[in-house]
């Protein structure tokens, strides 16, 4: 399974998102990094490329909403149907809101690497 | 490494004592017991705070004389309400403000640029012209007050504009006092704010250096910052010796533009971070201090003490903190400004107990201030200079320190210096590594972290204070904007833009026409423009 981690906006914190992919990495996954400041146009671009399985938007500066509602136009502008997540400094208030908006799931800060490794495994990737 | 412990006498160690082996983060052992012998060879005996090389403190009174400076971070949003948070803050004691700026002014951008929809005013002060300057410091005397500006990428256009706000309210600028981060290199490692290519930023960062030493010989450009290297997965080892090596690379720009060394290294400060073992954190500052005093003397051949001393801001680090119980961070951050006290720092700021998930609100910073009063004014902090001096541990553990950080700065040697190891990714490689390592020891137990893996309890998803995005203050910001450039002198504007552009291409120093510029009102992403067009952008080495 091959993952897309990627940097929307302009957040620089890239801790959490390294810390991430040398989890999934050591997990077994294949991981894609689009390195800092890449716009949602930009990383889906990244994303389809690379042909990736599932797409992770980390985000630290509390524009998950509005990066989301971004990656929610794009993702049916082009038709995509790849799952995607975030994760971040994001309240439990807003979890149900980016639900809403598409992602699959968000992991808020503190969220356990052995989680995401088990929810990866349990998605279903179509063939 | 190589050897990772003091030469004890016989009886000392944990395998004589038959107990368990205890490691510290940077990987050093640490004996059940010290003694005399541990210090036997310890020049420290005879060393008085105040005396190259400065192990026990840079002034030989220290706090006596005067407390360690209390300096928060502050920014939010709009000028104005920057203003107002600065009058809060002086009304309530304190002696340094700490500003923090939105991404936008950060990347270099200006509030009507739409790669900074959604980010205008959100994690600190918007600043597109010298106008938001001049609305943030209103009132506010200059003299009194120091102020840091917590900026890197775009730093050399807000010092020029500190410089021109100060100039124009008719302050003497060469008795102008304050501090900017402006440390660039360390933002290739962790946060990520660069702009320019890493050549191209660390001239900018000399050209501040020079114009300081020059004209403003009381400002400090420069804070390096081993903190978010540490932030970043750097051990405390780490942390020490990249930053020294960061700030051996300014110098070393700053002496080739042929500065005397004792001109400008007393303006060199730093900033580093402070969280896990309480002695390995004063252990570290304490061998720093006297590293660097060599350093500066022995390497750059200073003659003025003053150019030998480590000058830092310490305190709490948010990479000690957690979401969980997140009360707990209040008594994490008043050991971590023990520790800061009991290192001899000149400043301090503490993050606030809920900075794990957001940026302080009034309330949480207010605990913070209180933290360090109540050290200051009811636990005798500032009585005696140096209290732990003399400690067989703790001197110990500082002259193994010395050695360890000297070792890791001939690492970096080896990747042919800082400035390459940074454009390289290596260090950022091996951060991260650690990183990584660190969390899984915390999310598996290996390391304790209180509330977390041990002591933990059930707690219910709160939600937390987060400030809201205020949306109005990002369209009156990109309104006031619209106005000031209606209002300037657009020739003038593009004569000074011009100037900057063919500074760039002779290679002279961009601190005058930077200057010129802001007093014309140009605005930050007009001159990052302007700087591009010559210089280009940093490619990021994509690794992880």
């Amino acid at each position: 399974m091959k993952v897309l981690l990627a940097k929307p906006g302009l957040d620089g914190h890239d801790v959490g998102v390294k810390v991430l992919a040398h989890g999934l990495i050591d997990a077994g996954f294949t991981v894609v990094y689009s390195g800092l400041r890449k716009s949602i146009e930009e990383i889906v671009q990244i994303a389809i490329e690379n042909k990736v399985d599932i797409i992770g938007l980390s985000i630290l500066s509390g524009t998950h909403i509005l990066l989301s509602q971004r990656m929610k136009e794009v993702m049916t502008e082009r038709k995509l149907n790849i799952p995607w997540f975030v994760g971040g400094n994001i309240p439990p208030n807003d979890i149900d809101k980016l639900k809403k908006l598409g992602a699959s799931k968000a992991f808020a800060t503190g969220s356990k690497v052995a989680d995401v490794v088990t929810y990866f495994n349990s998605i279903h990737v179509p063939a | 490494m190589s050897d990772t412990k003091v030469k004890s006498r016989k009886g000392t160690t944990a395998k004589d004592l038959n107990v368990k082996p205890v490691y510290l983060e940077s990987g050093l052992e640490v004996n059940p017991v010290y003694t005399a012998a541990d210090i036997e060879n310890s020049g420290i005996k005879n060393e008085m705070p105040g005396e190259y090389p400065f192990t026990r403190g840079i002034h030989p009174t220290m706090y006596r004389n005067k407390p360690f400076t209390i300096r928060q971070y502050a920014g939010f949003a709009s000028p104005e309400e920057t203003n107002e948070r600065f009058q809060f803050l002086i009304k309530n004691g304190q002696s340094g403000l700490n500003v923090a700026f939105d991404l936008p002014t950060q990347c270099g951008l200006d509030s009507d640029d739409p790669r900074a929809f959604g980010e205008v005013g959100r994690v600190g002060m918007t600043v597109d012209t010298l106008k938001d300057f001049e609305i943030a410091f209103k009132n506010i005397d200059l003299d009194k007050i120091t102020v840091s500006l917590t900026i890197n990428g775009t730093a050399i256009i807000l010092i020029a504009m500190y410089v021109a706000m100060a100039e124009k309210a008719g302050y003497d600028i060469s008795k102008l006092r304050g501090t900017a981060q402006n440390d660039i290199l360390k933002e290739f490692i962790g946060r990520g704010t660069w702009i320019f290519p890493v050549d191209k930023s660390v001239k900018l960062v000399v050209d501040t250096i020079e114009y300081c030493a020059q004209h403003v010989p009381k400002y400090s450009p420069v804070s390096v910052c081993g903190y978010h290297i540490r932030e970043s997965g750097a051990n405390p080892i780490q942390e020490m010796a990249y930053a020294f090596c960061i700030a051996k690379a300014y110098t070393d720009g700053a002496l080739s533009r042929g500065i005397d060394i004792d001109d400008f290294a007393s303006r060199l400060s730093f900033n580093f971070d402070i969280y896990g073992n309480l002695f390995e954190q004063i252990a570290k500052f304490r061998g720093g201090r006297r590293l660097w005093a060599k350093i500066i003397r022995e390497e750059y051949h200073a003659k003025k003490d003053s150019s030998c001393w480590l000058r830092m801001i310490a305190g709490g680090g948010g990479g000690g903190l957690t979401k969980e119980q997140p009360e707990n961070n209040i008594v994490r951050s008043a050991y971590y400004a023990l520790i800061s006290a009991l290192s001899g720092t000149q400043t301090m700021a503490l993050c606030s107990y809920d900075e794990a998930y957001t940026i302080p609100t009034e309330h949480s910073a207010e605990i913070s201030l209180r933290t360090m009063q109540i050290m200051i004014h009811e636990m005798g902090i500032c009585d005696t200079v140096d209290p732990l001096g003399g400690s067989y541990y703790v001197e110990a553990m500082t002259d193994l320190f010395e050695k360890k950080i000297k070792e890791e700065m001939k690492t970096v040697e080896k990747w042919d210096g800082i400035i390459n190891a940074v454009a390289t990714g290596k260090i950022q490689e091996s951060v991260s590594r650690q990183a990584y390592e660190r969390e899984m020891g915390m999310q598996t137990g290996k390391v304790d972290k209180v509330g977390v893996n041990i002591f933990t309890r059930e707690e219910e998803a709160k939600d937390v204070e987060f400030h809201p995005y205020n949306q109005k203050a990002a369209d009156d910001q990109v309104r006031k904007l619209k106005k000031i450039k209606s209002e300037r002198n657009i020739e003038n504007v593009k004569v000074r833009l011009a100037a900057i552009k063919k500074d760039a291409q002779d290679n002279k120093n961009l601190m005058p026409s930077i200057i010129a510029a802001v007093k014309e009102y140009c605005t930050v992403g007009e001159i990052v423009d302007a700087m591009k067009a010559v210089y280009g952008e940093f490619k990021e080495p994509i690794f992880f």
